[in-house]
């Protein structure tokens, strides 16, 4: 038993800790505000290699560590959750091609990814298609060596600033067995027939495009298909136990934000003579906050940990460390707004949009409730 | 033990409901998205009286009781959050400490305008260093020329640049704590009283929430509501009430989520099937709703005990406390059940939960409700 991080990661997270304290934290509520994309940040993380963290430098990356990824997530959460997930995007979206594609795909597309010369994003969730991946209507039909994809994705985080996308269609029509009837394709945006819908206004996450795609008879090469025909489903399953702790460390960053917010601010603030810190009522809700915290953090390093080594079982450990840290952080940053008081509640201080964005964790990558059911099938099938 | 509503009370009900359906509901998404104050809102619940629905009908009010003040708040904020809280205000602590403190004199000059609604109410306890810490205020009001002369600043004002009258506590006597504060009634005219720009906030857009700024405010003898030293006291019975409608505000909020949560589990199909027929939902569904249904319980319990002249303190703190708790949990819960459409500022589902977070805060943050429940079942000061 080894708690203790890696010379290497514990360097990660100090770089990107100290780069985002300086650099991010001052644009989050402009970020925020403004809903638009962060082009700056962009080219932050990929000038200091950031975005090379998710890849092994056999292709351009730094480390290809699924540790230190979710130490740099989680570290760019702590100030600005929208920043981080140009750093997680950048992983869920190059996952498909790092865990499937052929050894050609990712001397192709891998290294201008790790150099943060490009952006991926992953296109998996349909209008009538969340958590069931079965009701998938996106179709792709061979015609030689090209397929035909038609079909329209909503959802897609990233979806209107990424180069590739990682498409998911259905290339069996006849839907007997859909588990089988899913495949993955490589797509560039340069594509004929390749459509950015609306931008949504959401509650958070405001400076992350979340898009709607379009597909319209767009040509995709035969080569840019990821493993075979009908592997798409087991790749988008692998991909997201491999990517949810990512969200989990999102999770985690956001509420180890809050809590360092809480904190600070009850020592300050007086009322009745001493600082509220001195109230036990405070002191309570802090106690538990830190409590959640940790067992977040336990259970989102596990995972990464887990990952790393290659180990089995990881649906069940990445699934319960996005449930608890999602779940963590909604509760977490609810209650920092509740000690910072009316002060909480108003946009100059960084507590609602910490809440704010809190609640999409518990909502993307897998709905909360699809955590519990991955958890307990993968319980209940156990002898 | 009578249950029911009062044939009147269920008037009153249908009333509102009417009003909020084919009035309120049409503007909610329009005010969040503008942050205007819908003062087109607030001229027509006055159009029906509703202004006034606490003042007796001699002071030209309507003189209902507050179980049917809770029923005309949870209506509204079923739609939009933001315009109950400013009828909440105008209604309960801008208007009732008038009501119930003021002179003969002041009632006869003050409340017709506030009943009928050309006049718009406001109340200014909150100061920047003194929130749940009530007592120490340092706004100060200097007795000179058979006025008094205010200074000072107030935070946290709701219904701050569109009242025509503020209730404002201030200091008379700084040595002597809560025993030294006094309330007077200040025109919003007044040239000593100046109104911060309005916060940005979470949620709640429209309601106008402003910083107030008493400088050299020269206030008439005559507008002092109570003696003296009485300023502390009239705070804490408004605020009584005032709880009655945040957490009638906070039960429609829950109950607008709730109904929406229904209706869209019926209608998503996922897994060939509603995600009504899910299990972990119909969970979800039957906490929200038992939540709802305690809340507004608590919520009559406590209308009632006040008008029948019973004490309600600490069944207002619980009420309030239940509530507004439960909006918050429920309002995360409805969205969660949209899934990533209740994400979306397309539909209601998210600007519920921005709302809901200022009912937790604001009229005694929920820190406090557990103090003064503790303080009542305790039996200690």
């Amino acid at each position: 038993m080894n708690f203790q991080l890696t010379e290497e990661q514990r360097q990660i997270r100090e770089t990107v800790h100290d780069l985002c304290l300086e650099r991010v934290e001052p644009r989050a509520a402009a970020i925020d505000e403004s809903g638009e994309f962060p082009w700056d940040i962009k080219d932050l993380f990929a000038k200091h290699d950031i975005l090379g963290i998710p890849f092994p430098p056999e292709y351009g990356g730094v480390s290809g560590s699924a540790l230190s990824t979710i130490l740099a997530i989680e570290e760019i959460s702590k100030f600005c959750a929208t920043s981080s997930l140009i750093l997680a995007v950048q992983s869920l979206g190059s996952l498909p091609i790092t865990l499937a594609g052929s050894e050609a795909q990712k001397r192709k597309f891998l290294p201008p990814l790790a150099r943060g010369e490009q952006l991926a994003a992953y296109a998996l969730t349909e209008p009538g298609s969340g958590s069931d991946a079965g009701g998938m209507r996106t179709r792709a039909t061979r015609q030689g060596d090209q397929y035909v994809i038609s079909g329209s994705k909503t959802f897609i985080t990233g979806g209107s600033v990424a180069d590739i996308v990682i498409v998911f269609a259905r290339t069996d029509q006849d839907g007997d067995a859909p588990a089988r009837d899913i495949s993955a394709f490589i797509v560039d945006k340069q594509s004929p027939g390749f459509r950015v819908g609306k931008l949504e206004k959401k509650l958070g996450i405001r400076g992350s495009p979340t898009a709607q795609l379009f597909f319209e008879d767009m040509v995709v090469p035969a080569a840019n298909r990821l493993g075979s025909e009908g592997d798409g489903f087991r790749i988008a399953m692998r991909v997201l136990d491999h990517s949810r702790p990512g969200i989990a460390a999102q999770a985690l960053g956001i509420a180890e934000g809050a809590l360092d917010l809480a904190r600070r601010y009850a020592r300050e603030r007086k009322q009745f003579g001493q600082p509220i810190s001195a109230f036990q009522g405070i002191q309570f809700m802090l106690a538990d906050m830190a409590t959640q915290v940790e067992a977040a953090r336990v259970l989102t390093y596990t995972a990464g940990d887990a990952l790393d080594r290659r180990q089995p079982g990881i649906s069940l450990t990445s699934s319960m460390a996005k449930l608890h840290a999602s779940d963590t952080a909604m509760r977490v940053t609810t209650d920092a707004v509740q000690i910072l008081g009316g002060y909480g509640y108003l946009r100059e201080f960084p507590a609602e949009r910490m809440m704010r964005d809190a609640k999409i964790t518990q909502i993307y990558e897998g709905t909360n409730e699809i955590q519990r059911l991955v958890i307990a099938r993968e319980l209940l099938k156990q002898p | 033990m009578n249950l029911s509503l009062s044939s009147e009370q269920e008037e009153i009900r249908q009333l509102v409901r009417d009003f909020a359906e084919r009035e309120v509901r049409p503007r909610a998404e329009e005010i969040d998205q503008t942050s205007d104050f819908p003062r087109d809102l607030v001229d027509k619940a006055a159009g029906l009286g509703l202004l006034g629905i606490l003042v007796p009908d001699s002071y030209g009010g309507a003189g209902l009781d507050h179980l049917s003040f809770a029923l005309f708040i949870e209506e509204v904020a079923r739609f939009s959050a933001s315009t109950a809280v400013i009828l909440d205000v105008h209604v309960s602590v801008g208007t009732e400490p008038i009501v119930l403190f003021g002179s003969e004199e002041q009632k006869r000059r003050w409340l017709p305008d506030l009943a009928q609604g050309r006049t718009l109410a406001a109340f200014a306890l909150t100061e920047p260093e003194a929130g749940s810490d009530a007592a120490h205020l340092k706004t100060s009001a200097r007795r000179r020329d058979g006025k008094y002369i205010l200074n000072g600043s107030k935070i946290f004002i709701t219904n701050a640049g569109e009242a025509g009258l503020y209730v404002v506590l201030a200091s008379t006597d700084a040595s002597a704590g809560a025993g030294g504060v006094s309330a007077f009634v200040v025109r919003g005219d007044n040239p000593g009283l100046t109104v911060g720009p309005r916060f940005k906030k979470m949620g709640l857009n429209g309601s106008a929430i402003a910083e107030v700024h008493l400088e050299d405010c020269a206030v008439p003898e005559a507008d002092r509501l109570g003696a003296e030293g009485d300023g502390f006291r009239i705070a804490m019975r408004a605020l009584d009430s005032g709880r009655i409608g945040i957490s009638a505000q906070a039960v429609g909020l829950a109950q607008g989520a709730l109904d929406d949560a229904v209706a869209y589990a019926r209608e998503r199909k996922q897994f060939g099937k509603p995600i009504a027929e899910l299990q972990t939902i119909q969970n979800k569904i039957s906490d929200m709703a038992v939540k709802v249904r305690a809340a507004r319980w608590l919520t009559w319990q406590a209308a009632s005990l006040c008008d029948a002249g019973a004490p309600f303190t600490m069944e207002a703190s619980m009420a309030k406390l239940y509530a507004t708790d439960s909006a918050m949990e429920v309002t995360l819960e409805a969205l969660q059940v949209l899934g990533g459409y209740g994400y979306l500022e397309d539909y209601p589902m998210a600007r519920r939960v921005r709302d809901a977070k200022a009912c937790q805060i604001y009229e005694g943050t929920n820190q406090i409700q557990r103090v003064v429940i503790a303080r009542e079942l305790l039996a200690i000061s």
